[in-house]
């Protein structure tokens, strides 16, 4: 089938490929953002672009294991170092960036924001 | 496919047919640490001992990793019987003798072993020498491969060390001492002649540099290889003719000895070895990164490279944990 429809999100972004391009580029964005990057542990490097690795194959619509309440688990000590809202909208806006400057098409870019966006109150313990 | 022996260390376990091999390790109770099961965080990470393992198995792994046989255990069906261990196992594959002591400088020794047998390693690899009584430690291989049956080794002596201070006062020509397994990530891969090179180093962290450099120039690397060697003051700099005059013979090799105290002589940079090479490079896209030495210089030097534009992948590092202090 030569058409986008039919196919999956992940594979029109264009698999895994493109998640190992993007994350890179995501994470240096991230720890460069004074707002946000003290959440990010930087002991260990290899660690860290594994789990944001993790984060942009399910914001793609890839496949992974993680539920609502491992999201929870996983962030609710940054909760209490005060995560909230606007540190949600950074990392929004570095997920749209590092897509942006990787030329995937607009809409493609709005269905990836509107995954990641689903998992705001589980992020934030809402 | 029917069911699959895997033998770990002692333990002897079946794989089912269609089971990955961390599930049935897990099923048996192997305390294996495991987190995403779809081979990301890379922490099911284990080695085959005989033979490649299953091409899918080592998805997403460094070159240097796939080359030693290292594999995810959550990506792995295997095909046939295998023999894993976990990352780093510690068996002491042969003796060397002491054919050479040589002082460096005032607190590092040029330690000379000549092996019963050769070695298959890559420069920049470290092993673990053991003494008769068990005590053993890390040490960076320092020579290239082309002297697979002689070893070299930057041994600093430091403050309550047991076994540095044992190989600079007690050790002498013709003892004889257990050589590991060569092990570490942190090597030359011949595979991008014509990327640049960065190498940062700090103290003996010059040793697995120096094999590095040394190995890359013998293979006939093309691309530019910086080296930032960083000691606190002149008396912790050590090799220094050597690498200068390396780097006259060799015109892509740039040599930059940095002491971060006092007044420098010329040719001798002010500053720690990391901040004198980033004040100097500006764009690291593409480039190989190597970072030897003190934990914390190491991981922050990470991070600076990474955020100059170097890519994660091609950051090797090797940080030396010093046991002395602790209580063994």
């Amino acid at each position: 089938m030569s058409e986008a429809t039919g196919t999956t999100l992940f594979e029109q972004l264009g698999g895994e490929a493109a998640v190992n391009a993007a994350v890179d580029i995501f994470y240096r964005h991230v720890l460069n953002d004074y707002r946000i990057n003290r959440f990010f542990d930087k002991s260990d490097m290899d660690q860290q672009a594994a789990k944001q690795k993790a984060f942009l194959t399910m914001a793609f619509g890839g496949p992974n294991n993680y539920s609502g309440t491992d999201m929870r688990t996983a962030h609710a000590k940054f909760v209490k170092m005060g995560l909230n809202d606007s540190h949600f909208d950074a990392v929004m806006e570095h997920l749209e960036g590092t897509l942006q400057e990787l030329n995937v098409p607009e809409a493609l870019i709005k269905q990836v924001s509107a995954i990641a966006e689903s998992t705001r109150s589980d992020v934030l313990g809402l | 496919m029917t069911e699959q022996k895997i033998q770990l260390g002692e333990q002897s376990i079946l794989c089912k047919a269609d089971e990955s091999l961390l599930d049935a390790l897990l099923r048996e109770q192997v305390d294996i640490s495991h987190s995403c099961h779809q081979g990301a965080c890379q922490s099911c990470l284990l080695r085959s001992l005989d033979g490649a393992p299953p091409i899918e198995a080592q998805h997403g792994l460094k070159e240097g990793l796939k080359q030693q046989n290292y594999f995810l255990a959550c990506l792995c069906y295997p095909q046939h019987a295998m023999r894993i261990a976990y990352r780093h196992h510690s068996d002491f594959m042969t003796h060397g003798t002491v054919s050479a002591k040589q002082a460096l400088n005032a607190e590092t020794l040029l330690l000379t072993l000549d092996l019963d047998e050769a070695l298959d390693y890559y420069a920049g690899q470290f092993v673990n020498l053991r003494r008769d009584d068990g005590l053993s430690r890390s040490y960076s291989i320092a020579n290239n491969r082309i002297h697979s049956k002689q070893l070299s080794f930057h041994i600093r002596r430091l403050a309550g060390g047991r076994f540095s201070a044992w190989a600079h006062e007690d050790l002498n020509l013709g003892d004889r001492i257990a050589v590991s397994e060569p092990q570490g990530l942190c090597y030359y891969l011949p595979d991008k002649p014509d990327s640049p090179l960065l190498l940062i180093g700090t103290g003996s962290g010059l040793a697995p540099l120096a094999g590095i450099i040394s190995e890359a120039l013998h293979q006939g690397h093309r691309g530019d290889i910086y080296l930032y060697h960083g000691s606190s003051d002149l008396n912790g700099l050590y090799w220094v003719e050597e690498m200068q005059a390396l780097a006259e013979a060799h015109a892509n090799f740039h040599y930059h000895p940095c002491i971060s105290s006092g007044e420098p002589p010329e040719h001798v940079f002010a500053g720690r070895a990391n901040d004198v090479a980033f004040s100097q490079l500006s764009d690291l896209k593409g480039w190989r990164v190597y970072l030897c030495g003190h934990p914390d210089m190491v991981n922050n030097t990470k991070r600076q490279a990474f955020l100059k534009g170097a890519s994660l992948a091609d950051i090797y590092a090797d940080a030396f944990h010093v046991a002395s202090g602790s209580l063994d």
